[in-house]
């Protein structure tokens, strides 16, 4: 196994459509993210921001620049051996949840390793293990629908949870719940951190959420266009952003 | 992804919209329903044919009859020729429309043909009665083809062509009235039959039974042996020669070490000559084509109810893909393959093509059943040994199979459109 574990993109351009309707949704961008680390992507709605994130996450292939995994170049990679790096060494959580709804809240969670190719007990044993971490047990049995949207959000992390990945990749996270539970599951989000090492790559607009990352990269039209690092000890969230861009 | 929970996961999303799958499953209910019941009927009276008339056919006889003439049928009467024309063709044999007849000259004709061993003319005979010791008449018929066929035995022997005693083969339901114990005490009993000659005299002839027969559709009354319509034909002549023989057909024996190629050749010598000769194959053949073009018509409309209904699931599945995009991006980003989306969604139409066709065919099964046992006892009580609905192992697995593979190809173009979606732009869809 490689000693750095980490996804490197350099100069990453990445446009849709053609002709008068094309859309440069990112125009070089270069962006290391560390093994344990937490990075926020900031920026308005158009920014290019989840286009960066779906390309450091190997859903989408850049035009042009370079993105390496682990020190693998993502492009020689074959689709299986993307598919299966997804799968094994990724979490994701959406800010629209994504359950599939009339199934179980344990079969929800176990997708990744059922998608994988485990076996139904080991399914059954981790997707356990994980909904007792995550407090939610006791709706094992029940419809991903019939949850709360703290709940369901708590689903969705346990889903990105169950292969043990490395990386979580998180699109606004806490788009979609009020700011008491939003809270809650951003604690969630960097107690993993802390304490299981998984890197933490988080798209938010939310300048609270963003400031509790190590990192936050500012990115506006396409480029980034300001990089700020939270200082190790809590001193204070305005302290550490020194950017002059509204970000909010 | 395993391939168990891919077959697990099709079947439970199949379920998932219970309203849809259902109407949808229904369509192809009608569909295989049809298809079963449809080739039930053609096995159950292709089998009843084959076994009632097909055991009774000798394999080595031609029945000959007369060329039909080849007169347009708006060329109006034909013209009446001593020499050839004579009383149409009745019974059970010969094309419509023969209007010639053989006389002895034409049966010296066949019998000199090269590969033919014998020839006997088919004779009109009209009995009364017959009657056994006891006196009490009944009202009977001989078979005019009873040389050419085997008869479906309940007690006794076949008839003896080359005998000079005079058999008979007797049908089953005679054994009571005539006052026999059971069928095979009435073989070797001898009975009288009376017949009327050409100058109103009533006449009687003795003739030993050799056999009991099960009554059969194509070959009624019973069988008497060629020494026995001999001695008919000639009391009922009454001595007085009535002319140049005329016969509505004979049959004729050939070679049975010919081979098929070597009999349809011998067929085509034959019908230059002016005859047409068929084997009772060739004639079941016939009455089969009938048979099989009706269900082939029947098979067709359901065929047809079943695309209407792979047109169903095709609308149903491509609604399941618009409504999961999500879920499939989802599946795609966690790292499912684009073949394992295809082969989940194929499977899911698989799933509702087998619900379909099991559901039908079983039903058509357990309906046709109850039907069939219904008919046999009622309407077709006349006809004794018809199944009327056969259901084959071998042919209700195929329909399933070919529902299914319907389904298959129907869930194509969906799975195609599912497999083919990107992560991203699904999980954008709104």
């Amino acid at each position: 196994m490689q000693a750095e574990w980490v996804i490197d993109g350099r100069e990453l351009e990445k446009s849709y459509g053609s002709g008068a309707s094309r859309f440069d949704a990112l125009r070089g961008v270069s962006l290391q993210v560390a093994p344990g680390e937490t990075v926020a992507i900031v920026g308005k709605s158009g920014s290019g921001k989840s286009t960066l994130m779906h390309l450091l996450a190997l859903l989408d292939a850049p035009d042009a620049g370079t993105l390496h995994v682990a020190g693998q170049d993502a492009a020689a990679l074959s689709r299986r051996d993307v598919n299966e790096l997804r799968n094994k060494e990724f979490g994701f959580v959406f800010q629209q949840f994504f359950l599939t709804p009339n199934v179980s809240v344990l079969d929800n969670v176990t997708l990744p390793l059922k998608i994988a190719g485990i076996g139904g007990k080991a399914r059954r044993l981790r997707g356990m293990e994980v909904l007792r971490q995550l407090e939610l047990d006791d709706k094992a049995a029940k419809k991903a629908t019939t949850l709360s949207g703290g709940q369901k959000q708590r689903v969705v992390i346990g889903r990105a949870l169950v292969n043990n990945p490395r990386v979580i990749f998180a699109d606004e996270p806490t788009g979609n719940l009020d700011t008491a539970t939003g809270r809650v599951v951003e604690d969630i989000l960097f107690d993993l951190n802390r304490e299981q090492g998984i890197t933490l790559v988080i798209v938010t607009h939310d300048e609270e959420l963003a400031a509790r990352c190590d990192r936050q990269i500012y990115i506006r039209d396409g480029v980034i266009f300001n990089e700020t690092r939270t200082p190790p000890a809590h001193t204070g969230a305005h302290a550490a952003i020194n950017n002059t861009g509204g970000a909010a | 992804m395993r391939v168990t929970d891919l077959v697990a996961t099709a079947i439970s999303n199949t379920f998932r919209s219970k309203v849809r799958t259902t109407l949808t499953v229904l369509a192809i209910f009608v569909g295989a329903f049809t298809l079963t019941i449809t080739t039930a009927v053609g096995a159950g009276v292709s089998q009843y044919v084959d076994t009632q008339v097909g055991s009774l056919g000798a394999a080595d006889v031609f029945i000959v009859t007369p060329k039909a003439d080849d007169a347009p049928a708006d060329s109006g009467p034909v013209e009446y020729d001593p020499a050839t024309s004579g009383a149409a063709a009745g019974g059970n044999f010969g094309p419509p429309g023969a209007t010639s007849a053989l006389s002895d000259a034409d049966l010296t004709t066949i019998s000199d043909t090269d590969g033919i061993q014998s020839v006997d003319p088919i004779r009109a005979l009209a009995p009364d009665y017959v009657a056994a010791d006891d006196g009490t008449k009944y009202e009977f018929t001989i078979n005019a083809a009873s040389g050419v066929t085997t008869a479906d035995l309940t007690a006794g022997a076949q008839l003896d062509h080359g005998s000079s005693e005079s058999q008979i083969i007797l049908p089953d339901s005679y054994v009571t009235p005539l006052g026999f114990a059971s069928d095979a005490a009435a073989v070797g009993s001898t009975v009288q039959i009376g017949i009327t000659d050409v100058l109103g005299a009533q006449q009687t002839v003795d003739a030993t039974v050799v056999g009991v027969s099960l009554e059969s559709i194509l070959a009624s009354g019973a069988g008497a042996n060629a020494a026995l319509t001999t001695e008919l034909a000639a009391v009922q002549s009454a001595g007085i020669d009535t002319g140049a023989a005329r016969y509505a057909g004979a049959t004729a024996r050939f070679d049975d070490s010919l081979s098929p190629d070597a009999v349809l050749a011998l067929q085509a010598t034959l019908a230059d000559d002016g005859y047409t000769a068929n084997t009772v194959a060739d004639q079941l053949g016939t009455v089969q084509t009938v048979i099989t073009g009706i269900v082939g018509v029947l098979n067709a409309f359901a065929v047809i109810a079943l695309i209407a209904a792979a047109f169903g699931i095709i609308n149903t599945l491509l609604m399941s893909v618009q409504e999961r995009t999500r879920e499939i991006g989802l599946m795609k980003a966690m790292g499912m393959g684009g073949g394992k989306v295809y082969m989940l969604f194929s499977l899911e139409a698989i799933v509702i093509g087998f619900l379909g066709s099991a559901l039908g065919a079983g039903v058509a099964i357990g309906a046709g059943s109850i039907l069939s046992n219904v008919l046999s006892t009622g309407l077709l009580a006349d006809l004794p040994g018809l199944n009327i609905l056969l259901f084959e192992p071998l042919s209700v697995a195929l329909i399933i199979l070919l529902v299914m593979a319907i389904a298959f190809l129907s869930g194509t173009l969906p799975a195609q459109r599912a497999a083919k979606a990107n992560p991203i732009e699904s999980l954008r869809y709104e």
